[in-house]
């Protein structure tokens, strides 16, 4: 995943054991609510956790193979490029993540962390 | 840029189709907002003859319904007549004093009946045949076994008295004209729709004017200017519309008949278009759903800034909607110089065809009895085409040319592409096969709602039936289910069958047997199978969280904006001072902006944070309050009314009755929400008979009904029967509910699922087959063993560790550890 900041820094945000398998935490940040998502397969996502249709809360909705089903209105974001997909036109911000072991970390601009307050 | 704004004034089907067209060429380009004067979502007002005569509901009839206008993002004002468009200002008002701005604005106003001035037009029981609320008055005296005139023997009075005799009703029709139809019919055609007619017991008098209405206020006859007298009590009149133009005027655009408008249907304002009925295109004014639809492709395709193709009349084939009567007709067939005409004649078949012909070119046609060759012959009108090389065997139909009856599918696939298949919606052959080749269309649903073809009227479906067979060829299966969802080929029924019989017990053993063809399914297969199994295996499956809605899983409902709202149970719609002082302390506790009484008795408070939640709960909890699952597929509310506890009509304990059903059933799932409501009396205070299920308490015991609907469609309930005692009415009603829960298809409310197995079946198992409804009721029991647990409780006292816990809570939260730094 490329990185969209200049100066990034990984923050450890937690384990991957708090996320249920096919489900979703958010993370609040100075920047707005970042949703993390865990697939069936184990593997982990950012977005921003809002719709970018209505602004519903993605990481309330369901998460299936790679992707979620808002809960507003049920578009369906690929959680991978955070388009939406099928006949709906959009795209929410997605953000680096990793794992590190069990430990879910999330790549953020140091900058705006401090801003935020 | 801002998005332009359109307004369209009506929300008939030519608006309708309009919009359709215009999202698909320039999705996003336009704000739209529609005022509809009717209150209601557009339907397919052609079809509601075979609503009047009792073979389709209102809601087989919706062409969109509300999701639609959300999913569009239009605004649908429904119930608002526009009294006036400013266009120095370019605003329109409505009646209530809503103001819209537009850019492009959209007159649809449509037509309204002609009512003769006679004497007594104005007495109650006149009615017209345009609207629901038409059919509506109509169905309501037909229950009284009203006698009635229907003046205006066309094709819409006609379809109304068929529809009325249908009902029972003793039906007499009055017309001006010596012919039936003479608009469509020659006369020949005109007395042979007659003599059916009055076998079927509708009286028809011809060349009848009428002279007033009698009655005091209300219809008590028609007198006719030879002095002959009807007696009845329901007028229908369906002699003509008239374009409804007066907004148009008033506005000072031009107007003839209609609004008169250009090619490009723009009125003499050029932000302005008008289309549909209210139109006069060319110096015609039309009725008939072809050139309407035509006009909407021809408005949308300007509207979205594309080059497009002007509107020009055609000739528009004429078909009667009354079951069992077989009529056609096209083109012109008045007699005259230079034209001759074949005819056919079969009295003891019923059948009578003729064909007008001028410079050896089929001009019109009127078929009665055998129509297959219509759209045939109608494409002959069309496209001019020279018919002397087969005139001597013309009239026999297209199976005949060459000889030999061809077979009827080979008939089809020898079609020309731009063969008109469906009149309606102008769709032709090339269009239907092209979709199907390029989509991979299978079903006919899927035809219908990719090209339209058999949307509307319906007549063509064996025709399109017949391009699908050509054109997929084994691949077609008419009889084939509606799967589930893209994950699988199976139907809801499919998969609830074999989850049984192959006795699978998780999400992901359905998927393996089942075959699913993606990983692990999506929104719409999750929750459906979660639900099967919770209610197949009560005890042995583990309810997946994750495949269920986020209300269900967070046991709220969530809002527009991301918050959630809390409705607990209140049982049977009585609470205390205790409780009301308890739900006011957590409003200023947790500052809940909105509190709500709901229409299920009970209070909503609005706009709490997620994290809220679990102290929300807690703080009701100590009050004695627990969820009222105002967010699940499952049992909502039962209403009641105050019963022989204080009210002066009531025949049994009704309040009573709804707490102990309430008790014994919350907490279940079911396939969609089930409401129900007791009422203490026929006066139906509790509203029971709109509901799920209901009860209705009457001297000698309870009458149970189900099958009802205030929603999105409105429904009266079906009467299951009555018993005498409580405890009958309790085991009755959770048999019905524990039989809609193992058969129903997840979403099915309890109506539609009664439909789609037969009321009777519903019936015979629950009140005639004692030991049926002794093993529903017992299942039912055996469930909510597992059921009835308060899940607010449940996450309160949860640990943090836990799912439950944690659902409520972010992450992390990187902001407090940036201020804590």
């Amino acid at each position: 995943m490329n990185a969209p900041f200049k100066h990034m820094t990984w923050v450890r945000i937690g384990e991957l054991s708090d996320i249920p398998v096919r489900g979703a935490r958010c993370v609040v940040t100075p920047m707005g609510k970042i949703g993390v998502f865990r697939t069936a397969a184990n593997d982990v996502y950012a977005l921003e956790d809002h719709c970018p249709h209505k602004g519903g809360p993605l990481t309330q909705g369901i998460v299936h193979g790679a992707s979620v089903t808002c809960p507003l209105h049920n578009w369906v974001i690929d959680l991978e490029t955070g388009k939406a997909l099928g006949a709906d036109h959009g795209q929410v911000k997605t953000l680096p993540i990793r794992l590190d072991g069990t430990v879910i970390e999330l790549g953020l601009d140091p900058a705006t962390l401090v801003d935020g307050h | 840029m801002s998005k332009e704004k359109l307004v369209v004034i009506g929300n008939g089907m030519a608006p309708g189709r309009m919009l359709e067209h215009l999202f698909e060429a320039a999705p996003g380009r336009y704000d739209v907002t529609i005022f509809n004067a009717e209150p209601r979502v557009n339907y397919d007002r052609i079809m509601l003859s075979p609503v009047l005569s009792g073979e389709k509901s209102f809601e087989d009839i919706i062409i969109h319904g509300d999701g639609w206008y959300i999913e569009h993002d239009v605004m649908l004002y429904k119930g608002h007549k526009i009294t006036e468009i400013d266009r120095e200002a370019k605003t329109v008002t409505s009646h209530t004093g809503e103001i819209a701005d537009y850019d492009k604005l959209v007159i649809a106003t449509g037509s309204s009946p002609f009512i003769i001035p006679v004497p007594g037009h104005d007495f109650q029981g006149v009615l017209t045949y345009r609207d629901l609320d038409d059919v509506d008055a109509m169905l309501l005296a037909a229950q009284s076994g009203a006698r009635t005139v229907v003046i205006g023997g066309g094709l819409l009075g006609l379809e109304a008295a068929a529809g009325l005799k249908s009902r029972g009703m003793d039906v007499t029709v009055l017309h001006l004209m010596p012919s039936l139809m003479e608009r469509q019919l020659d006369s020949a055609a005109g007395f042979l729709l007659q003599q059916e007619l009055e076998g079927r017991g509708i009286q028809v008098i011809t060349e009848a004017s009428t002279k007033r209405i009698l009655g005091d206020g209300k219809v008590e006859g028609v007198e006719l200017e030879d002095g002959t007298i009807v007696p009845c009590e329901l007028v229908v009149m369906a002699v003509g519309i008239r374009p409804n133009a007066a907004i148009a005027k008033e506005a000072g655009l031009d107007v003839g008949r209609g609004i008169i408008v250009d090619d490009l249907l723009r009125t003499s304002d050029p932000d302005i278009y008008a289309l549909g009925e209210c139109a006069e295109v060319g110096g015609t004014c039309y009725g008939l759903v072809a050139p309407l639809y035509e006009m909407s492709r021809v408005a949308a395709g300007h509207l979205a800034g594309e080059p497009t193709k002007t509107f020009k009349h055609s000739e528009t084939p004429t078909k009667l909607k009354v079951t069992g009567i077989n009529l056609y007709s096209v083109g012109d067939f008045a007699e005259g110089e230079g034209r001759e005409e074949i005819v056919l004649r079969d009295a003891m078949g019923g059948i009578y065809k003729r064909l007008v012909i001028e410079n050896n070119r089929i001009v019109g046609a009127v078929l009665y009895g055998d129509v297959a060759d219509g759209g045939w012959f109608a494409q002959f009108v069309k496209d001019k085409t020279d018919i002397s090389e087969m005139r001597e065997t013309l009239i026999f139909g297209q199976n005949y040319q060459g000889g030999e009856p061809l077979d009827p599918m080979v008939a089809v696939a020898a079609l020309p592409d731009d063969a008109e298949i469906c009149g309606c919606n102008g769709v032709c052959k090339s269009d239907i096969t092209g979709k199907i080749d390029k989509l991979g269309l299978t079903s006919l649903d899927d035809v219908r709602a990719h090209t339209k073809a058999s949307a509307s009227c319906g007549t063509c479906t064996g025709l399109v039936e017949q391009l699908m067979a050509i054109t997929l060829g084994d691949a077609y299966n008419p009889s084939a289910v509606q799967p589930m969802c893209g994950c699988t080929d199976l139907g809801h029924s499919d998969v609830r069958r074999l989850i049984k019989a192959q006795s699978l017990k998780s999400i992901p053993a359905v998927m393996q047997a089942l075959e699913w063809k993606t990983s692990c399914g999506c929104a719409k297969c999750r929750p459906a199978l979660n639900y099967y199994l919770v209610c197949d295996w009560p005890d042995e499956y583990a309810d997946d969280y994750q495949s269920r809605f986020i209300n269900e899983r967070a046991h709220a409902n969530i809002q527009k904006d991301g918050t959630y709202s809390v409705v607990p149970r209140m049982w049977g719609g009585q609470t205390s001072s205790k409780e009301l002082r308890a739900i006011a302390d957590v409003v200023d506790k947790f500052e809940i902006p909105t509190v709500k009484v709901t229409g299920g008795q009970r209070i909503d408070m609005l706009g709490i944070k997620k994290e809220d939640l679990p102290a929300v709960w807690a703080d009701l909890g100590k009050a004695g309050f627990v969820s009222g699952h105002a967010y699940a597929k499952g049992l909502r509310t039962v209403k009641t009314c105050v019963g022989t506890d204080w009210c002066r009509f009531g025949t049994q304990d009704s309040t009573g009755l709804g707490v102990r059903i309430e008790k014994f059933m919350w907490g279940s799932w079911t396939p969609a929400k089930v409401k129900m409501a007791v009422s203490g009396c026929p006066r139906n205070c509790a509203e029971a008979t709109c509901k799920d299920v209901g009860v209705i308490c009457v001297d000698s015991g309870y009458e149970i009904h189900f099958a009802g609907a205030a929603g999105l469609d409105i429904k009266g309930t079906e009467v299951l029967g009555t018993v005498k005692t409580e405890d009958e009415a309790l085991e009755h009603i959770v048999a019905i509910t524990q039989m809609y829960r193992e058969q129903g298809h997840y979403l099915e409310r309890i109506y539609k699922w009664a439909k789609r197995i037969g009321y009777d079946e519903v019936r015979a198992q629950i009140m005639d087959d004692a030991e049926k409804r002794k093993a529903y009721f017992d299942r039912f029991v055996f469930s909510q063993k597992f059921a009835q647990v308060d899940p607010w409780k449940e996450r309160v006292e949860a640990e943090p560790q836990a799912d439950m816990f944690a659902e409520y809570r972010p992450l992390a939260d990187l902001t407090v550890r940036e201020a804590a730094e």
